[in-house]
């Protein structure tokens, strides 16, 4: 199975993980400060900014789209419990 | 200056100030608030209109089962044809519950909310996309002809969407839930009611505390303003020196009692419980290792000899919290969950978190302080360390390593990190 990096910059930890991982599944696990409420793309509490690899995400769905706009999300900012991972990227809190 | 006002003999607005009108409803009979908060003698829902001479301004609504005074309220002193403007500072419903059946009954009427505030208006409308309304930030304004209202984004006071509104030509503030409490007074105004100086703080200890920082942004947008009256949606309009409350409100945000530590330490707080005293010598050894970093500070308690309420306090003030249990019929002990579980007056984001204990059979406290922490927006940057039963002299050095690794993290030491493996994730 293809395997991707993800690097938390916030605790400077990166990890293996297979291609197609949600950035939730990790981070969770590994500790990182991203912070989630609904875990189901809704209340845009988890919301991350992507440092590098900003093209190695899944795309951010129009459900997605929605609620970073009513969030004010910055460039680079995705919903870290909606994107997958499908390359090298690093990410932190927004 | 009115001192015979009791709005629970009629329904009528009442005018504070040229053409500003109280339109709200009283619901003394309230005594818990939203499941959390008690209220001795009831609440208020405080709703405003502004009249200008190119229009009226409704500002907030209130809870549905009390429509029917609002709306009597405001038949007295506007026809709905007249109503330009409905702004809602907050949509939590005890404040937009009347605002269906206002929107239908002037459907000329534009509403203006926060850019925070649209889902939540979606969800407690039921309504579809072609939903009409303006969103506002600070710098934005609404005329109504001779006067003017400008918005102030003030979020998570308490709630994401939270917003004051500002009448300049008047100088009221209209401010939501910021500067309110659950008091229910039929006269009314601060220099009138009884004395609530109790619900005042009270609401604040509950609504806004875990939103300090919120506070103070806020109120370097309201401090700057010429403030004749206050107007939040719950309890008194505060139109005696007001200027008393906004400063109160900076006292309570700012920290009461400095840490009696040096502004660059961090500081760290060993809780533990422990019955046959081997989670209490791990956590003596965690706290000897974290010790021995400079610009750390650590504070070692057991939770047997303290309260909740003081607890709660600390761990407000600290930077790590580190929490020892031993494992009890597969759970972790009690103390430690009342304590875990009274941290929502309180901000926690970002705070490190670590857990440890001693075990007899299965060991499952750690794991499920962890979690429990990370629930609570804590960053677990070490995972943590449980042994069986007596520690040895070797775990206890294990011990001072482990509380030596958080103290390194807490005072932003790099970290020797491999890459991991997913799969090897816990």
């Amino acid at each position: 199975m293809a395997k991707a990096k993800i690097t938390f910059e916030d605790i400077e930890q990166t990890v293996n993980v297979p291609a197609g991982t949600r950035v939730i599944e990790v981070s969770e696990k590994i500790g990182a400060g991203i912070i989630y409420g609904c875990r189901e793309g809704d209340c845009g509490t988890c919301m991350m900014h992507v440092e590098e690899g900003w093209n190695n995400l899944t795309e951010p769905s129009v459900l997605e789209e929605k609620v970073l706009k009513e969030n004010m999300a910055g460039r680079h900012d995705r919903l870290a419990c909606q994107a997958q991972i499908i390359g090298d990227c690093k990410v932190k809190p927004a | 200056m009115s001192t015979d006002i009791d709005v629970s003999k009629h329904r009528h607005a009442v005018e504070f100030a040229d053409g500003v009108y109280w339109i709200g409803a009283l619901d003394p009979s309230l005594r818990v608030f939203d499941i959390i908060l008690t209220t001795a003698n009831g609440t208020t829902y405080n709703s405003y209109l502004v009249r200008g001479s190119d229009g009226v301004a409704v500002i907030d609504t209130v809870k549905e089962n009390y429509s029917g005074e609002f709306f009597a309220r405001l038949e007295s002193v506007v026809d709905y044809s007249e109503i330009k403007v409905i702004v809602l500072n907050h949509l939590e419903p005890d404040h937009s519950g009347a605002l269906p059946e206002l929107m239908r009954r002037a459907p000329q009427a534009h509403l203006y909310i926060s850019q925070r505030a649209t889902s939540m208006l979606k969800a407690l409308l039921n309504a579809d996309e072609d939903l009409q309304y303006t969103t506002v930030k600070t710098g934005d304004s609404v005329s109504l002809g001779d006067r003017t209202l400008s918005f102030l984004h003030t979020p998570f006071l308490h709630w994401p969407d939270t917003q004051c509104t500002y009448l300049e030509e008047e100088g009221v503030l209209f401010s939501g839930d910021v500067f309110g409490c659950h008091y229910c007074d039929k006269r009314l105004f601060n220099d009138l009611v009884g004395d609530f100086r109790f619900s005042f703080d009270y609401y604040y200890a509950h609504i806004m505390r875990p939103f300090k920082k919120h506070v103070l942004d806020a109120l370097k947008l309201i401090e700057p303003l010429q403030l004749k009256q206050i107007a939040p949606t719950h309890g008194p309009i505060l139109r005696e020196r007001p200027r008393r409350y906004v400063t109160h409100y900076r006292e309570l945000s700012t920290s009461a009692l400095t840490r009696g530590i040096g502004e660059q330490d961090r500081s760290m707080i060993v809780f533990y419980m422990s019955s046959y005293g081997n989670t209490a010598r791990m956590a003596e050894a965690i706290s000897e290792g974290a010790s021995r970093l400079d610009g750390v500070r650590v504070s070692l308690y057991d939770l047997q000899g303290g309260e909740t309420e003081p607890f709660v306090d600390l761990i407000e003030e600290a930077d790590a919290l580190l929490f020892g249990s031993p494992t009890i019929n597969g759970d972790a002990v009690k103390p430690v969950w009342d304590l875990l579980s009274s941290l929502a007056v309180v901000n926690l984001k970002g705070k490190l978190g670590a857990a440890f204990g001693s075990y007899g059979w299965s060991g499952e406290a750690v794991r499920m302080i962890e979690d429990r922490m990370r629930g609570l927006k804590m960053q677990i940057p070490v995972q943590g360390y449980r042994l069986k039963l007596i520690p040895t002299e070797e775990e206890l050095e294990d011990c001072r390593s482990f509380g030596k690794k958080i103290a390194e993290v807490l005072v932003g030491k790099p970290q020797e990190k491999d890459v991991i493996d997913f799969a090897d994730l816990a």
